[in-house]
């Protein structure tokens, strides 16, 4: 029953889209994008229901924004590792760590590391490397990890491969709390540079308050890069990830380097993750070693896998539904876990691919049912 | 010699496939390799194409000593496997599982013309061009399988166990291209359970038992001798 309505459900609406020819296509696109940038000041009802701000004790509406939105580059980062690539990685977050102490150790004028550049060169004490420089150090820092880490582990495969990354994940929080000369340790690292902008009212452009211009600056981050995934799943690149995904050794007998594009897909992964880090510690202003948690990897995951591992519209709502959802639901406080719990079961009972899953994979369930079912028989 | 294999040892942990395979194969040959389940004929495959190294042996491809090399080093070097039953791609199309073994290729042109030899070898394939191939049938996924190895432009194609699973009619029928890809000037090794087929084609042929190479010898011969006759041809 439930696959009837996938099929229909689904499919349906795709291939509307698909259908429909490209200036509709290209309008409907920008609609979509102009309507997400005037999210933050929407209160035409009943759609004002949405906001999280609407009682007393929520959130403000354009910081859940802001979060959902870098969660959505997290979770187009990691569809490239997970759902391009086939690689479970459950140590996201330790790049995403990365990206945001990037950031912090190399732009606040307080970390130790800056303090140290000061004291050897003999610069000034606000004296730090400025916002857009560390955006490049973060980007590298992540990357540098991220085929650190892949080289000697994606040798390994499936269940192996995911418990060593989980590893890794917890390694990066680790060390992050005890090199206190380092990185602060437990205390963290506050004064982490906003990006620059003119200064409005007095205050610097990106400020704690305003925060729909955090929201505006993650939204256009995260259209370039899903731009950029669409290209890369399309691409050369793109082909020898499906390959390796559907069958590795299959892959290698045609000529893909397996181990090449898999540890493209990581390096890949792990950069984008650190800009979603880098814009979550610089909108804080302060960076700690608990804000990086091995539950944060879970849910990562979930939102990937949720919305539909390897379809980059699923992963967006995944990461939507699983940012969002706790944040409108504030009231419910202890119910929210519980809830995610029975939504998680519900899922991967009801719909494993995902909510909007990639036809491929889909496929590739079938066709494993069926391999699983023949194994059963001939048994 | 285009291929040999020396002495070749393979295992998986602890347990030893192969215990020293040594096989040749010359250019413009039909080989087959023969024998049992479990016999070691896969394992030879893995070994030979790259995708498990050997623990000891060597194999040398075209002059050249390819035992360290990778599968997909060697794919470049014109040795090529078509894996036995599902090793196709299951989530991609007909048309793009053909892209995946025109995948190190660059020269367009000549792709065209592979495509068109592919098609004209197996005409069901351009019937379901845009189907996926994890919904075809075992027959079609063979050809497909076979189609694809062909577009990379194989010196020496592997075969494991092209008959596998299929109807006696359809075996005929993929023996009969083989034998014709053969004679278009591509090398071919055979890896077959279904000994009469294999052996009615192949040049020279080796029966392979438990690890070992038992015997060898042309195909006639093989046909001909009792101890396999009636080992896998079911007859006494």
């Amino acid at each position: 029953m439930s696959q009837i309505l996938d099929a229909y459900r689904g499919l349906k609406l795709r291939d509307r889209m698909s259908g429909a020819p490209g200036w509709v296509r290209k309008v409907g696109m920008l609609l979509v994008i102009a309507f997400a940038f005037y999210l933050p000041f929407l209160n035409i009802l009943p759609f004002a229901y949405i906001r999280t701000d609407l009682t007393s004790s929520g959130s403000d509406w354009a910081s859940v924004l802001f979060l959902v939105v870098v969660y959505m580059i997290v979770a187009v980062g990691l569809n490239v590792v997970i759902g391009f690539a086939g690689l479970l990685d459950l140590g996201y977050v330790g790049f995403y760590a990365l990206g945001a102490y990037s950031v912090a150790l190399f732009g606040s004028p307080s970390s130790p590391v800056v303090e140290a550049i000061q004291n050897r060169f003999g610069l000034d004490e606000t004296w730090a490397v400025p916002f857009v420089m560390c955006i490049p150090i973060a980007i590298v820092m992540a990357l540098i990890a991220g085929v650190t880490l892949g080289a000697p582990t994606l040798r390994l495969r499936g269940d192996y491969l995911a418990i060593v990354t989980l590893g890794f994940g917890e390694i990066i929080r680790i060390t992050a709390r005890n090199l206190d000369n380092v990185t602060n340790g437990a205390t963290g690292i506050s004064g982490v540079p906003v990006p620059p902008g003119p200064e409005i009212d007095g205050r610097s452009f990106f400020n704690t308050i305003d925060a729909e211009r955090w929201y505006w600056l993650a939204l256009s981050i995260l259209i370039l890069i899903i731009f950029l995934a669409f290209r890369l799943e399309h691409s050369r690149v793109g082909r020898a990830w499906l390959a390796i995904r559907e069958d590795e050794d299959a892959a290698a007998i045609m000529g893909v380097a397996a181990f090449k594009f898999k540890l493209w897909a990581f390096a890949i992964g792990a950069s984008v993750g650190g800009i979603a880090g880098l814009l979550f510690g610089s909108k804080q202003q302060y960076v700690e070693p608990n804000a990086f948690m091995v539950n944060l990897s879970f849910l990562f995951v979930a939102m990937v896998v949720i919305g539909g591992s390897g379809n980059i519209y699923g992963v967006l709502l995944g990461a939507f539904l699983l940012t969002y959802l706790p944040e409108r639901f504030r009231e419910f406080q202890e119910w929210r876990p519980f809830a995610f719990g029975v939504a998680l079961v519900v899922v991967m009972i009801l719909r494993p691919q995902g909510l909007v899953p990639s036809r491929r994979r889909a496929r590739e369930f079938e066709d494993r049912k069926v391999e699983a079912e023949e194994a059963a028989a001939d048994a | 010699m285009l291929l040999e294999m020396k002495d070749a040892v393979l295992s998986y942990g602890k347990i030893e496939a192969l215990h020293g395979i040594s096989l040749e194969v010359a250019e413009g040959e039909i080989v087959a390799l023969i024998g049992a389940n479990g016999a070691g004929k896969t394992s030879t495959m893995r070994g030979l194409s790259g995708v498990r190294g050997l623990a000891s042996g060597s194999v040398v491809f075209d002059g050249e000593d390819v035992t360290k090399l990778r599968a997909d080093q060697r794919l470049r070097k014109g040795l090529v496997l078509c894996p036995e039953g599902r090793g196709i791609f299951p989530g991609m199309t007909v048309t793009e599982n053909l892209n995946m073994g025109a995948y190190t290729r660059k020269d367009k042109e000549a792709i065209e013309q592979d495509y068109e030899r592919v098609f004209g070898l197996f005409p069901r394939l351009l019937e379901r061009k845009k189907q996926v191939a994890g919904t075809m049938s075992g027959g079609e996924q063979q050809m497909l399988a076979i189609g694809r190895a062909l577009m990379s432009r194989p010196k020496l194609l592997m075969l494991d166990e092209p008959s596998m699973g299929l109807a006696p009619m359809l075996i005929q029928q993929i023996f009969d291209i083989i034998s014709e890809i053969a004679q278009q000037g591509t090398t071919i090794l055979v890896v077959e359970q279904n000994a009469k087929q294999a052996l009615s084609r192949a040049d020279r042929a080796y029966v392979l038992e438990t690890g070992h190479i038992v015997k060898s010898g042309t195909g006639v011969e093989l046909l001909d001798d009792p101890t396999v006759r009636e080992a896998y041809l079911g007859v006494a």
